[in-house]
Formats: C-alpha cells, structure tokens, sequence
C-alpha cells in the first residue's frame, strides 16, 4: 500500500505533498487533488461533521469532489448514482439515517426537505480551511440491485475499499479513466486508486457522448482505463476508439467473452488487457491477464490475501476487502457462518479454466445493470390477462444479456394475430413500469411453468 | 426481405418501440450518431439472430466492430454469403 492506512482520503492526498500536476478532469471542470482536498465541506454552509449524508451529485466532477471533500468529517456517505431513480431517495435516505442530502440538481429541493444544493467546488464554496484535526472513519454506502426494485446499501470503509489499491509502479506516468460511473464500485475502484496512488484522473461528463469522452481521454494521454465488457463494445464501435492509446486495459462487472478479449487485443496490441472479478459485497477478488475468457484454477486457490472456495457450483470469498453487512432493518445476512461472502455467480470448470456461467438466484445482467427476474415477473403478473410468468436471461452480443420472459395466460389464445398484439400489449405495460433495460425483448407463451414443490417457480440457473 | 431492408425496418422498428430519433440511415452514418444507444444495438441483433436465423457478432470472434451503418449491413451480408 502506498499509505499507512489512512483515516481519510484527505490524508492520503495531503500526505503526498504537492500534487498540482495530478488532476481530476471532468467534462465540466477539472482541479488537482490538492485543490479539491484544500477545501472543506465545512465551508458548504451546512453543518456535516458526524452526520450521515446521501450525496446524490448528477456531475461525476462535483460528486468527486465532494466525496474528498466529507470523508473524515462526516459519519456516513451514501453514493447515489445519478441513473439511480430520484423516486427512490427518500426511501434510501430513510434507510441510512441521512438527514442531509446533497446534490447539484435544484430541482431536487422540491422532493425532500433535507435536500440542499450544493456546487462543492464551486466559486460559492466558501474556502473554509479544512479543519482535520479531529476525523473520523467516515462509513462508505454503496447502493445495489435489489430484487423488488429498491436498492440494497452496503457497509464500506475506506479500508474496505482500498485493500485491493497497491502503489503505482509507474510514478508520474500514469493517468487512469474510467467508463464507469465512480458512484458505483467498479469506478469507485479508479477513484480511490487515483486519489490514495496520487494519480491524474479522466471523469465521464454526465451528458458526453462516447466519441467526445474517448476524445478528451485521448487528449489527457489516458495510460489505463476501465470498463465493462459493454462500455467496451460501445467503444470499439465508435471511430474515437483509436484516440486513446492505452498501456493497460481493464474489464469487469460482466462475464469476459473471448470475442470482447480478442477485439480489445487487436485494437490495443500495445496494452495488457485484463479482466478481473468484483462486486459490490465480496469487493475486488483477482484479474487475470492472459488473455483468454474464463480463468485459471490457480487464480482461486493462489490469489493473494483473498480466499476463495467454490461450494455448490457457486463462488464464495472471503478477505479483508469484504463489505461489512446491509444497511437497513430485516437486511439478510451479507456473510456466511465462515465470513465468506456468496456471491451468487455459478462456475463451471472446462478444460483446466473456470467460466461464469449465470446467477444462482437467476438475476440478469445487461451491460452491467442488474435486472432481477422477480421484479420483471411481478410487472408482467399485474397484466390482466397474464396467470403467471417466467423471466429468463438470453445471450447477447452487445450486452451479455437480455430479459426474455415465458408467459403463461389466463385463458389461452389460439390466433397467431392475436398473439402478437398481445404480445406487444404486455411489452407497452412493462415499458410503462420498468427502467428499459427490464423490459424483456421477447415474450413467450407457453402453456405451464415447472413449479416445485415448494411452491415457488424452477428457474432454469437454480 | 433482403439482409438490408430487413436490417433497416428492424433498426425503425427498435427506434420506435425505445422512442428514439434516428438520424437519416445513409451507409455512413456513424452507429453511434444513429440515435440508438447499446441497449437499441442489442435487441436489434437479438431481431435480426430471429429474423435473418444469423448471429454475425457471436459466430466470428475476431471480428472488428462495425462503425458505421455501411459497415454493419456489410457485416451481415458477407455472413449470409
């Protein structure tokens, strides 16, 4: 580690002297860590210091900013994504005991009362000089898919976060990006590696297309980048791809396909690609380089200070880098007896490598946005003429996946016409309900679902 | 149908149910520039696999990328060939 455990992100940035020529660059702005570590979220006009406080910023570079800006000062973050729908966070809100929300949107004042609007690197902040003298260890929250549509929060620390984060061995020379959003873990992960390795930094703009943003990366020399297998498609299907000239290329968040892995290969010859595994609540678990999908068997039984076991088809992990639990009243347990975490993911071994082949508990994952099959099905069920439903993943190209449902009706329709107005009825329904990577692509009707005896639906993954 | 017309009634079609505006579809028009984000890109191939019984994108691995609307249509019919 390049630090001692730091208390805060403010004093890793601190302690790594002048940082002027290490900058955070957004679409809207850009700053040195040191600039944005020199102002103190004391001087936003609002009392921070112990609360519990949701920062909700739509701009990643003031959403930067203020993350610098709070941890060490105040009790709890909550990290909103701005895709996160605004519907939701008085429910999160309630959930974390925050009592202050921030955010760059003044339209959200009208939502909730304890919203305040605040530019934290704006030339309204006052300049109040961060008073550190005494900090805290700020809690991390970190929000995730739940299965009826409202997220779940996971418990972080700094440490929690960091312990993945090793020195930079390219002093000076690297500039990392991201295509993820830093409100979620993947780029959160490139935030903190930024900040506590005393990194230059390239932030996605909130409205920037992917050839303005590969551009711009471009033009800050962009040395390592991160992405899911779905960013990276979208990349290389713009022009701007060969604006960047990467050294080191990263994939997570979705299962690596070869396809992905060779096309990265042969329009990036020059940089090592690898593809890693993580999630929000076992953390940062290994990366493989070698440039082949699956992974090697080695990579579970030898990788360093992470333990990981496959029980029942499924992987388990447990190290330091773990979350420590779910926020909120009745939240399921987040580890097992051991301390593992269940991640959920199921492994097959073919030919000496492990390869992700779905979710245990059936969910979806379309270019990296989470579509649990319960949610989808419960739209579907409130269709007048629906009985039942079945919400299944199937293979894509471009996003891993899509939602496919099998449909059972109420009474059966025989007319191939009648079929698809139907058909598309049901899909408008779920246009008008679910966020649009939910919607299913193709509906079908079957005449019965498998149901065990249990009671509840066999699905296909279980 | 042939590959191009039905790759042009599959691309309004998607448009339409995600209520995007497409941008004229001339061959080189950038995909990124047709108005269609990567979800529109994957339900449209995800048609055409039903539609032209042909997946381009997962049967050739080493394949480049098509960027432009010319390039995409290409892609297919050199498949279908």
């Amino acid at each position: 580690m390049p630090r001692n455990n730091p208390v805060s992100l403010w004093n890793a940035i601190t302690a790594a002297g002048d940082s002027s020529l290490r900058v955070v660059v957004g679409a809207e702005g850009s700053a040195s860590w040191g600039e944005l570590a020199a102002r103190s979220a004391e001087g936003w006009g609002v009392e921070v210091r112990g609360r519990s406080i949701l920062v909700a910023m739509v701009d990643q570079f003031a959403g930067a900013a203020a993350l610098v800006q709070l941890d060490g000062v105040a009790r709890r973050m909550v990290l909103y994504p701005p895709d996160t729908p605004r519907e939701l966070l008085t429910a999160v809100a309630e959930c974390a005991g925050a009592d202050l929300i921030v955010t760059d949107e003044p339209a959200l004042e009208r939502v909730d009362s304890r919203v305040r609007c605040i530019i934290p690197i704006g030339e309204k902040v006052g300049r109040a000089e961060a008073d550190r003298s005494s900090q805290i260890e700020t809690e991390w929250i970190l929000l995730t898919s739940g299965t009826t549509g409202v997220p779940k929060l996971v418990q972080h620390s700094l440490a929690t976060l960091s312990g993945a984060i090793g020195p930079d061995p390219s002093v000076g020379l690297t500039v990392w990006s991201t295509f993820y959003d830093i409100r979620r873990y993947g780029g959160l992960q490139i935030f903190l590696r930024a900040a506590l390795t005393g990194t230059s930094l390239v932030l996605t703009g909130a409205h920037e297309s992917t050839a303005d943003f590969l551009a711009r990366a471009g033009e800050h020399g962009v040395t390592h980048i991160s992405g899911t297998p779905s960013h990276w498609r979208r990349a290389l299907m713009s022009p701007s791809a060969g604006r960047i000239a990467p050294v080191y290329v990263r994939l997570s968040g979705e299962i690596a396909d070869q396809a992905i892995l060779n096309q990265l290969r042969s329009q990036y010859p020059q940089a090592k690609i690898a593809h890693a595994f993580a999630s929000t609540e076992a953390g940062v678990a290994f990366a493989v380089n070698d440039g082949s999908a699956g992974f090697p068997v080695e990579a579970i039984e030898h990788t360093p200070n992470v333990e990981m076991k496959v029980v029942g088809g499924s992987l388990r992990i447990r190290s330091d880098r773990n979350a420590a639990g779910y926020l909120g009243e009745d939240s399921p347990p987040l580890k097992d007896p051991e301390g593992f975490v269940d991640t959920g993911d199921e492994l097959e071994l073919r030919d000496g490598r492990y390869h992700f082949v779905g979710r245990r508990d059936g969910m979806i994952n379309v270019g990296g946005w989470k579509v649990h099959p319960e949610e989808v099905e419960a739209v579907i069920n409130r269709h007048p003429e629906v009985s039942m439903s079945l919400v299944k993943t199937k293979k894509n190209p471009i996003t891993g996946a899509l939602v496919v449902a099998d449909v059972v009706l109420r009474t059966p329709h025989s007319a191939a016409n009648g079929d698809q107005a139907l058909q598309r009825d049901i899909l408008q329904f779920c246009r008008g309900e679910l966020a649009v990577h939910k919607v299913p692509v193709a509906i079908n009707f079957v005449a019965a679902l498998a149901v065990a005896e249990s009671g509840k639906l066999v699905r296909p993954n279980a | 149908m042939d590959v191009r017309s039905e790759i042009i009634a599959q691309i309004r079609r998607v448009a339409q149910e995600q209520d995007k505006q497409l941008a004229p579809l001339t061959d080189d028009l950038g995909l990124l520039d047709s108005g269609l984000d990567s979800l529109c890109f994957a339900v449209l191939v995800d048609r055409l696999e039903t539609a032209l019984k042909m997946d381009p994108f997962s049967e050739n691995q080493d394949a480049a990328f098509p960027i432009t609307l010319g390039d995409f249509i290409k892609f297919y019919e050199d498949a279908a060939k």
